[in-house]
C-alpha cells in the first residue's frame, strides 16, 4: 500500500453560466478577489521566487538592486545638484527617496501588462483567483523596493536628517498605494493579455512622465505654474508618500488629486475586471 | 468500486468558442483606427471564431467514469478545461460539486531553475494546500521519486529520469473527489513503473468521478463506464465503452483479456 498520498484537494463548488447579469459578474469578480486574498502563501512565495530566481547565483543577490539605484542615486545627485545650483545636503536625500519611488512605480507599471501573460502555463492549467497573480507582481515589487530602502536610509544617515513625526503620514500613502497598485494590475494585466500592443506604449508614456513629474526636478522650480501640478496623478501619488518622508505635510489638494485618480484607477480596473475575468484565459 | 459521495458534475447546453486572435486582432492600434473610420462593426463580425464545444450536455454522479474520445481537435482537452472552470461557457451552465483536481499538464508550475524543494512546495500551494501540511507532501513526493540527496538542489541538474518521476509524484499527490485527467499519464524507467502503475491507481480508484481523455481503447475498456465520442466539438455517441468504440473505431472490438488491459500500462 502507498504511503500516505495527501488526501487534500481544494473544496469546490463551481457554477458557472453564460449570459450572466452584471450582478452575477460582480459576485463572479468578488469571490476571485476573495479565494485570492486567502491564497497570499502562493502568491508571496511566487513573488518571492521571482526574485531570488531572478538574483540566484549572483554574488550580492538582491541587494544588486541596492548597488545600482544606490549608485545611480550618487552619480545624479551630484550632477544635479550641479545643474541646478542645489546644495546637495537639500537635494539628495529628495532625490534618493524620488528615484527609489519612482523606480517602484515603473517597474510596477511595466510588470503589471505581464501579470497574467506570464503565468499562462498556469491559468490554462487549474482554475486559479487571477488575483493571485496581481497579488504577486505587487509583492515581488514591494521587495524590490525593501531592497532600495536602504539606499534611501543611508542618505538620510549621511546627511543626518530625520522627518519627524510627519512621516507617520505617509502610512495612510502607502496603503492607498498597494491598493492602486493591486488595480492597476489586473486592469493592465487584463488589458494587455488582450491587445499586445499595450505593454510599449505604457513604457512610453511611463518615459514621458518620469520627465513631466517632479522626480529629478523639485516642485517649486516650477515657479507660479506650481498650482498646475497636481493635475499630474503621478505627482499626487508621489508627494503623499515623499513629502512626509521630508518632513513636509502634503496639501489637501494633493491629498484630493491623489484619492481622486486612485478612485478613478480602482474604479476603472473593477468595472474592467468584472468584465473580461471570464476572458482572460481564451485570450492567453 | 470507488465510494459513492456528493460529487456531481452536470454541463448543459454547454458553447465554447474561442476568438482567434492573430496578427491585426491583437492590437489595440488598429482597432482604434478601425472603429474612427467606422468599419469596428463590420470588425466584429468578420471576426474568426473556432467553436470548440458545441452545445455539449451530460451530467455525471458520484462512482462515475467517463472516457471521452475524439480525434484531435475534437474538443476533449477543451471539455476538460470546461469542467476545471478554466474557460468559462459562451452559452449554457456548467456545475462541479466537489474537490477537483485537473491533470491537464502534469509539469503544472515546475520551474527548472527552482529546487525540489520549492517545486514542492509551490505545487502544495498551487492546490491551496495550508502550510502545515507541506511538510507531509514533501515527505510522500521526496520518497516516492527518490530523491533525498538532490531535494535542495535545482532540477535543471537533475538527471531526465528523476524529473519525470518528480513530475509524477507531484501530480498524483493530490487526491480529488473529481480527477480530469488529459491523458493516462504514465512514465518512468521499469524499475519505476510498477510503483507509477499502482500510485496512479490508487488515484484513480480513490476519486468519485474520473473523467479521462485518451486515443488507447484498451485504457478506456479497462477504466471506464461510459464514453462520449466527440466530433468537432459535438457529441456524436455517447453510452457503455464497448459499444461507442466499436463505433468510433468502426470494427468490432476483441474481448478483453488481462494482457491487452495491461499491455499500455
Amino acid at each position: 500500500m502507498m504511503t500516505g498520498t495527501t488526501p487534500a484537494a481544494r473544496d469546490a463548488l463551481l457554477d458557472l453560466r453564460a449570459d450572466m447579469s452584471l450582478a452575477a459578474r460582480n459576485r463572479l469578480a468578488v469571490r476571485d478577489i476573495k479565494s485570492g486574498s486567502t491564497l497570499w502563501p502562493l502568491a508571496w512565495t511566487l513573488g518571492w521566487l521571482d526574485i531570488k530566481l531572478r538574483y540566484r547565483g549572483s554574488m550580492l543577490g538582491p541587494f544588486w538592486l541596492t548597488l545600482s539605484t544606490g549608485i545611480m542615486v550618487g552619480s545624479l545627485g551630484v550632477l544635479y545638484s550641479t545643474l541646478f545650483h542645489m546644495n546637495v545636503h537639500e537635494y539628495l536625500p529628495f532625490l534618493s527617496l524620488s528615484i527609489v519611488l519612482w523606480n517602484f512605480l515603473s517597474a510596477l507599471v511595466s510588470e503589471s501588462c505581464m501579470a497574467f501573460t506570464e503565468a499562462d502555463k498556469v491559468i490554462r492549467s487549474v482554475r486559479m483567483p487571477f488575483f493571485v497573480f496581481a497579488i504577486r507582481v505587487v509583492i515581488r515589487n514591494l521587495l524590490a523596493l525593501a531592497h532600495n530602502l536602504v539606499v534611501i536610509v543611508v542618505v538620510f544617515a549621511v546627511f543626518l536628517i530625520w522627518p519627524g513625526w510627519h512621516a507617520l503620514l505617509s502610512l495612510p500613502a502607502a496603503v492607498l498605494w498597494v491598493m492602486d497598485a493591486l488595480a492597476l494590475t489586473l486592469l493592465l494585466g487584463g488589458f494587455c493579455a488582450r491587445f499586445r500592443d499595450i505593454q510599449p506604449i505604457v513604457n512610453s508614456v511611463m518615459q514621458i512622465a518620469f520627465f513631466l513629474t517632479p522626480v529629478i526636478w523639485k516642485p517649486e522650480q516650477l515657479g507660479p505654474r506650481v498650482d498646475l501640478l497636481p493635475l499630474n496623478p503621478f505627482f499626487d501619488l508621489l508627494e503623499i508618500v515623499r513629502a512626509p518622508l521630508l518632513g513636509d505635510v502634503p496639501s489637501t489638494m494633493t491629498w484630493l488629486g491623489a484619492a481622486l485618480y486612485s478612485f478613478v484607477l480602482c474604479g476603472a480596473a473593477w468595472g474592467f475586471f468584472a468584465r473580461a475575468r471570464g476572458r482572460i484565459a481564451f485570450w492567453l | 468500486m470507488a465510494p459513492t459521495t456528493n460529487a456531481r458534475v452536470s454541463i448543459e447546453g454547454v458553447s465554447v468558442s474561442f476568438p482567434l486572435y492573430h496578427g491585426s486582432a491583437r492590437s489595440l492600434k488598429k482597432l482604434v483606427f478601425a472603429a474612427a473610420s467606422g468599419r469596428l462593426g463590420q470588425d466584429r463580425q468578420k471576426r474568426v471564431v473556432v467553436e470548440a464545444l458545441r452545445n455539449v450536455s451530460f451530467s455525471l454522479r458520484g462512482g462515475d467514469r467517463l472516457g471521452l474520445i475524439g480525434t484531435n481537435g475534437a474538443g476533449k482537452t477543451t471539455l476538460l478545461r470546461t469542467l476545471a472552470g478554466i474557460y468559462e461557457p459562451v452559452t449554457g451552465r456548467v456545475r462541479v460539486e466537489g474537490s477537483l483536481n485537473a491533470l491537464l499538464d502534469p509539469s503544472l508550475g515546475m520551474n527548472l531553475d527552482l529546487t525540489g524543494r520549492e517545486n514542492i512546495m509551490l505545487r502544495g500551494l498551487y492546490n491551496g494546500m495550508p502550510r502545515a501540511s507541506l511538510g507531509q507532501l514533501e515527505e510522500d513526493v521526496t520518497a516516492f521519486a527518490g530523491l533525498s540527496d538532490f531535494i535542495d538542489l535545482p532540477v535543471r541538474i537533475y538527471s531526465s529520469g528523476m524529473i519525470v518521476r518528480l513530475g509524477f509524484a507531484l501530480a498524483t499527490a493530490i487526491r480529488p473527489q473529481i480527477l480530469l485527467m488529459d491523458e493516462w499519464i504514465l512514465a518512468g524507467d521499469a524499475q519505476f513503473i510498477d510503483r507509477a502503475k499502482l500510485r496512479l491507481e490508487t488515484m484513480v480508484r480513490g476519486a468519485d468521478i474520473l473523467v479521462l481523455s485518451t486515443h488507447e481503447a484498451s485504457i478506456i475498456r479497462t477504466w471506464c463506464s461510459r464514453v462520449l465520442w466527440l466530433d468537432e466539438g459535438r457529441i456524436r455517441a455517447d453510452g457503455p465503452p464497448d459499444a461507442v468504440l466499436e463505433q468510433y473505431l468502426g470494427h468490432p472490438l476483441e474481448p478483453v483479456t488481462e494482457a491487452t488491459a495491461t499491455e499500455h500500462l
